[in-house]
């Protein structure tokens, strides 16, 4: 037995076998090894192999995912057998000298380039499924095979350096049991995708989680860290007493689930879910989430080659406003640039993306990708009570600025007859050190706060959230954050403003007894971790949270605050059923 | 060379479906047929090259077969483009 250690990212314990998940390395020689007559019948054999995975991808998506996806992959076989792409190829094989590789990359891209330059979205999505089918060949040619999602066929424990949205999104969830990767923070994509699933997992655990082999036996603990490797009997046994045990306790928080959050002495506090997507929504309201407190939009901007069009923003935010009737919603603008890319935006790339145009620095000056969210969104706040925040503000004429927009596209939106809100609150995020040091002013521009501790905490101790290196430095539960947190709630209340707080650290039990003692209004949450906050709020009472909170804020470090937490209510000890 | 002009009346232009109809049709028949848009020529087998003509609702194209089943071919293209494409979306 060999254990490995990382970093507890979701909690719970899985075990089962290791499947890992590597990433492709497309890169190839441009000029020919062989002559052009060999080239040309590599290429050929490439090409026939990518056909047939075409034509049984394309039965899989007609039965599974229906007619439209289907489609997409009709529209690549005919890209595949396209006369005019092959002779392209094999002219640029034999004329060029060119490797197959670099024939068939380069001509995709001419083809695909073409198609973009109409600036027609239709357009443009089959763009990006020439340069899919291009990719596809490329992998046959290099004698990679397909998507490493598509090899996953038991269920497994995902094994892998790190992993992005876009690899995470083909992955069949029903057959992961956990994540291990080498790299990453407590909030790096891996382990938010693993806390949104209720699926362990334990992040940076080192290079060493790649020499695991295939199909070993894995054990991931989620609560302590650790990884074990094809362990011996006896650990086997204990951990599954241990994950029968917290899944007993979780049963009895999840029984109450649909009860308010009221602390002993009875302040009752909002408890709300972060979601993603309408599955998100229906499990939110499952675990008994009063409301949304951060609906990510960035679902309907991945995974596909153009800009989703206000129609089907507007249909993706009313299923999801009209599941929670008159609870809130609270829709997230844009929130791309950073970690997050979208490849038909074409952004230019940047030395520091986490300080560069990202969220709501890339809406303002881009009318055509901002406007048509404001819209849906306006259209699908008409009779529920969806209410929108800005992402990575800094300045207050940046709220006024966006505000604007949202005013703009209200008066369009009423002249073209459209049903509005008679109200439609816009608050913020704050993220930025900024933010939060000027909340005073802010207040006075937003309805409301709610702080995103992840990009907080990475910015204000300046250390990457997604660096294993730095990741203990980048933790939300150190003082220098808490006390931020503090200085956003105290200035808001002043102005008689709400906070709610919407990073990982809401729904971190630790973190509870400190944000509750702060004054926080909203705690917004993972789906899975809804009942057990809740549960956790109930036990307290806003007296001994104040003095908790009061005594963290003069602590020196993250360590410190959480065994502060943990002395001053042992029942939130780390492990199993005495979390309750 | 035989030669037809029609006017796509189809709401999607040539694209999506029909334009998977055009290219197959034309696929059926041996003789070379050329589509022309504009200023734009596009080979009417080559899905890549129909799509880049950028031909949308009310494109009137000039469509010419070359070859045995030529005029053949012509009248296939023009019953398709005639009958909006079976009204296919």
């Amino acid at each position: 037995m060999k254990t490995l250690h990382g970093i507890a990212a979701s909690r719970g314990i899985a075990i089962g076998p290791a499947f890992h998940f590597r990433q492709a390395d497309l890169r190839f020689e441009r000029l020919a090894q062989n002559d052009a007559a060999v080239e040309w019948a590599r290429f050929e054999t490439a090409l026939e192999v990518a056909r047939n995975q075409l034509i049984h991808i394309r039965a899989r998506a007609a039965a599974e995912s229906g007619p439209d996806q289907a489609a997409i992959f009709e529209a690549q076989t005919m890209m595949i057998e396209d006369p005019e792409l092959l002779a392209a190829v094999q002219a640029a094989i034999q004329e060029a000298g060119l490797s197959a590789e670099a024939a068939l990359h380069d001509s995709a891209e001419t083809y695909a380039q073409s198609l973009e330059a109409l600036q027609d979205e239709y357009l443009s999505a089959r763009a990006a499924d020439v340069r899919d089918v291009a990719t596809r060949v490329l992998r046959v040619l290099l004698g990679i095979g397909e998507s490493p999602a598509a090899r996953l066929a038991v269920p497994s424990i995902i094994l892998a350096h790190d992993l992005t949205p876009s690899n995470t999104v083909l992955l069949d969830k029903s057959l992961v049991l956990g994540f291990c990767t080498a790299a990453g923070g407590a909030t790096s994509h891996t382990a938010i995708l693993a806390r949104g699933l209720g699926i362990p997992a334990v992040v940076g655990a080192t290079a060493q989680v790649l020499n695991v082999a295939e199909g070993d036996c894995l054990i991931v603990d989620g609560e302590r860290g650790l990884v074990l490797v094809e362990p011996d009997a006896e650990t086997t046994r204990l951990y599954e007493q241990r994950r029968g045990r917290t899944a007993a306790a979780l049963q009895h928080a999840l029984d109450r689930a649909g009860e308010p959050a009221i602390t002993a002495d009875g302040r009752r506090v909002e408890v709300v879910a972060n979601i993603g997507n309408v599955e998100g929504a229906r499990a939110a309201l499952e675990a008994g989430a009063e409301g949304v407190g951060l609906l990510r939009t960035e679902f309907l901007y991945l995974e596909r080659a153009t800009l989703p069009s206000e129609e089907e923003q507007y249909q993706a935010y009313r299923v999801i406003a009209d599941l929670f009737g008159s609870r809130p919603v609270i829709l997230r603008t844009l929130d791309i640039g950073g970690d997050k890319e979208l490849p038909y935006l074409r952004l230019a790339p940047e030395a520091n993306p986490f300080l560069g145009v990202r969220a709501i620095r890339l809406c303002i000056p881009r009318p055509e990708l901002f406007k048509p969210q404001l819209r849906a969104a306006l259209r699908a706040a008409a009779g529920t009570n969806l209410k929108i925040m800005f992402p990575m503000v800094a300045t207050a004429g940046e709220i006024r600025q966006a505000r604007a927009i949202v005013a703009a596209c209200r008066a369009e939106l009423k002249a073209e007859g459209y049903a509005l809100p008679d109200r439609m609150d816009v608050g913020i995020m704050v993220e930025v050190p900024a933010a939060a040091v000027m909340a005073d002013q802010l207040a006075s521009e937003a309805d409301f706060f709610s702080i995103g501790t992840n990009d907080l905490a990475q910015y204000t101790m300046a250390a990457d959230r997604t660096n294993t290196g730095v990741a203990p430095l980048a933790s939300a539960f150190q003082p220098p954050v808490l006390r931020l947190v503090k200085q956003v709630i105290d200035a808001a209340h002043a102005r008689d403003k709400w906070v709610g707080l919407c990073g990982e650290l809401a729904g971190e039990p630790l973190a509870i007894p400190i944000l509750l003692g702060l004054g926080l209004d909203e705690f917004s949450m993972n789906p899975p971790a809804l009942p057990l906050a809740k549960h956790i709020i109930r036990s307290l009472t806003m007296a001994s949270a104040r003095e908790i909170a009061r005594a963290a804020l003069e602590l020196g470090d993250a360590d410190g605050v959480q065994a502060l937490v943990r002395e001053r209510i042992p029942a939130l000890n780390v492990d199993g059923p005495s979390l309750l | 060379m035989p030669e037809i002009k029609m006017i796509i009346q189809h709401q999607v232009g040539l694209h999506a479906r029909p334009a998977s109809l055009f290219v197959q049709t034309a696929k059926q028949f041996k003789s070379a047929i050329k589509v022309t848009y504009g200023a734009r020529t596009a080979n009417a087998k080559s899905i890549l090259s129909v799509l880049a003509l950028g031909a949308g609702q009310g494109a009137e194209l000039d469509i010419q077969a070359d070859g045995e089943d030529a005029s053949a071919a012509l009248q296939a293209i023009e019953s398709l483009i005639a009958g909006n494409f079976g009204a296919a979306t």
